[in-house]
């Protein structure tokens, strides 16, 4: 995407501002897409429960998301007298910072990424499993019961659940043959469809041909997430609001914000690796003429539609349930998979 | 490259200075929290190696997964700091001897490099990924895992398999008396199952013997 021959200083101060103007802008468009979908989570919660959902700030409550930031921003931050103040400061930044780093190697359209890594997929699994740090961190630093009760339960999730993650990463790589997003992409222009004749289309994403893998990956992102009805470090049945009860003001916002793009995040790795990424459904000259970052945008909404709608109508697992699920299920299940998709590849001499 | 050497020094002046702190902290938690960093410095040295995958799978394994652990320990440890100083006395020449042998074993693998300049035939042949080639180190590093070294990498991993088993036996208990759940049991239960519908005349109860009196 950018110059990589350095000659002068002047390719180096280039690079620089090209790099940072193109993250920059990232981010940008990232932060406001993710205000919209935080609103549309609310309004979606809100619809299967038959209400109206934010609907004062702005047209249909539009701005609901920006009034929330000012909010936040402008409210007195709170450190509890016993709180270990820099770890706890620390651990919200933690949690948004390394969400959003994680948009580094998500490519949004055809070469349209800031940085192309070899090992893309495996980066943002380094990345989603640290998430977990801000977690850990912001409940112990809270010096209080519920928080470090939530921060233990996340920990215990979070690592399970990434088990089961990894070896459904480790099937798509394994089709695929390569670590990089773009690879992984471009690898589902053809598939089952075109196997049967059919010119390029939805049908040759991975979802269909590892549509127990699409399953366990989107449940596991729920639990990677800490999305209901896994969202059992912060139950407010039990817990309050776990490891968040003694945030307040711009900490708080920023365990929101690495939230809800962690959840984002999830969802694009789910449309890269399954969902054809920017692929358009069908391989037609109408819809070729729609620019991939839109396709990739209506498909992340799309999954994260279906993210809210299990938030909606899902209710909360007990803690033995998850641990049952991630274990004995998912585990055994994925494993199993992994075998049975290298087995096929290798014997059935299918090159897909 | 400039640009390169600058990473190097943030790398290591970082992986080395949060190395030190993990031993001087006094908190236990930041101890971790400083080793936390030094490992993530660590995988940042191994990517300007052009070692991307080892750098991924260093953080995925030592700091996404052993760490957290570590720190979940740690954590829950109620520590006595006054004991752990009356400690360090006693176990300070243990400490110092570790310490020197390392340090012996270190100056003798950079002095053997150093000065013999001799790389072991092993690590000359492995396939460094030549830039251009087309084959990624992920590649690389699979093709010689999975070829040359396949016992010695299925024999680690039986080794991890034994670990584990034997840690999972030492720990767990049978109770007796616990109800668990059976979630094929709660599925296959049916209406008919559960119901049961009784004719009842007045005064009589289901109970045998409880009828009301009067």
């Amino acid at each position: 995407m950018f110059p990589t021959t350095f000659d002068t200083w002047w390719d180096y101060a280039l690079w620089l501002a090209l790099t940072v103007g193109a993250s920059l802008l990232l981010l940008v468009t990232l932060l406001i897409i993710v205000a919209f979908l935080l609103l549309m989570d609310r309004k979606v919660w809100a619809a299967v429960q038959l209400r109206r959902g934010p609907n004062v700030v702005g047209p249909f409550g539009l701005l609901q998301s920006f009034a929330d930031l000012l909010k936040f921003v402008l409210k007195e931050p709170l450190i509890p007298a016993g709180a270990d103040k820099g770890v706890f400061l620390l651990a919200p930044l933690v949690t948004a910072v390394l969400a959003l780093a994680a948009w580094a190697v998500i490519p949004v359209g055809k070469g349209i990424v800031i940085s192309d890594l070899n090992v893309g997929i495996l980066y943002l699994f380094a990345i989603s499993s640290l998430g977990v740090y801000g977690v850990i961190m912001g409940g112990w630093a809270s010096n209080s019961k519920y928080p470090f009760l939530g921060s233990l339960r996340s920990a215990a999730q979070m690592v399970s659940y990434e088990v089961s993650i990894g070896f459904v990463i480790i099937t798509v790589l394994l089709l695929v043959g390569s670590l990089n997003m773009t690879a992984i992409v471009t690898s589902q222009q053809t598939g089952i469809g075109t196997r049967m004749g059919l010119p390029n289309s939805f049908l040759d994403w991975n979802w269909l041909i590892l549509f127990p893998m699409f399953v366990v990956f989107f449940i596991s992102a729920l639990a990677e997430t800490n999305r209901p009805p896994f969202d059992l470090p912060e139950a407010e049945s039990e817990l309050v609001a776990g490891f968040m009860v003694e945030y307040s003001s711009t900490p708080y916002l920023l365990f929101m914000l690495g939230e809800y793009v962690a959840i984002v995040t999830m969802c694009a790795m789910t449309t890269i690796m399954f969902l054809g990424g920017w692929l358009p459904p069908i391989d037609h000259w109408l819809l070729n003429w729609v620019p991939g970052p839109i396709w990739f945008l209506m498909k992340v909404t799309f999954v994260f539609f279906m993210f809210a709608m299990v938030k909606a109508i899902v209710p909360r697992y007990r803690y033995d349930q998850l641990m049952r699920l991630g274990w004995k299920v998912f585990l055994p299940l994925s494993l199993a998979m992994v075998v049975v998709v290298a087995a096929i590849l290798h014997f059935g001499r299918i090159a897909v | 490259m400039a640009l390169t050497a600058l990473f190097f020094y943030l790398f290591a002046g970082v992986t080395v200075m949060s190395g030190l702190l993990v031993i001087v902290a006094r908190n236990p938690v930041h101890a971790v929290l400083w080793l936390i960093l030094a490992f993530f410095n660590a995988a940042g040295l191994f990517v300007l190696l052009g070692a991307e995958f080892l750098a991924m799978i260093l953080v995925v394994v030592y700091v996404g997964a052993v760490a957290v652990l570590f720190l979940f320990v740690v954590m829950m440890l109620d520590v006595d700091f006054a004991e752990l100083r009356a400690g360090f006395i006693k176990n300070a020449s243990v400490g110092a001897l570790v310490g020197l042998v390392l340090l012996v074993e270190l100056i003798a693998v950079l002095g053997y490099r150093v000065i013999g300049g001799a790389v072991s035939g092993a690590v000359r042949a492995a396939p460094a990924p030549v830039p251009g080639s087309g084959i990624t180190n992920t590649e690389a590093i699979g093709r010689l895992l999975y070829t040359k070294y396949v016992y010695f990498f299925q024999g680690a991993g039986l080794i991890l398999l034994v670990a584990m088993i034997g840690a999972i036996v030492l720990t767990l208990r049978h109770k007796e008396g616990v109800r668990r759940q059976s979630i094929s049991a709660q599925n296959a239960r049916t209406p008919a199952m559960a119901i049961e519908v009784v004719t009842l005349a007045p005064g009589q109860s289901i109970i045998p013997g409880r009828e009301r009196q009067g």
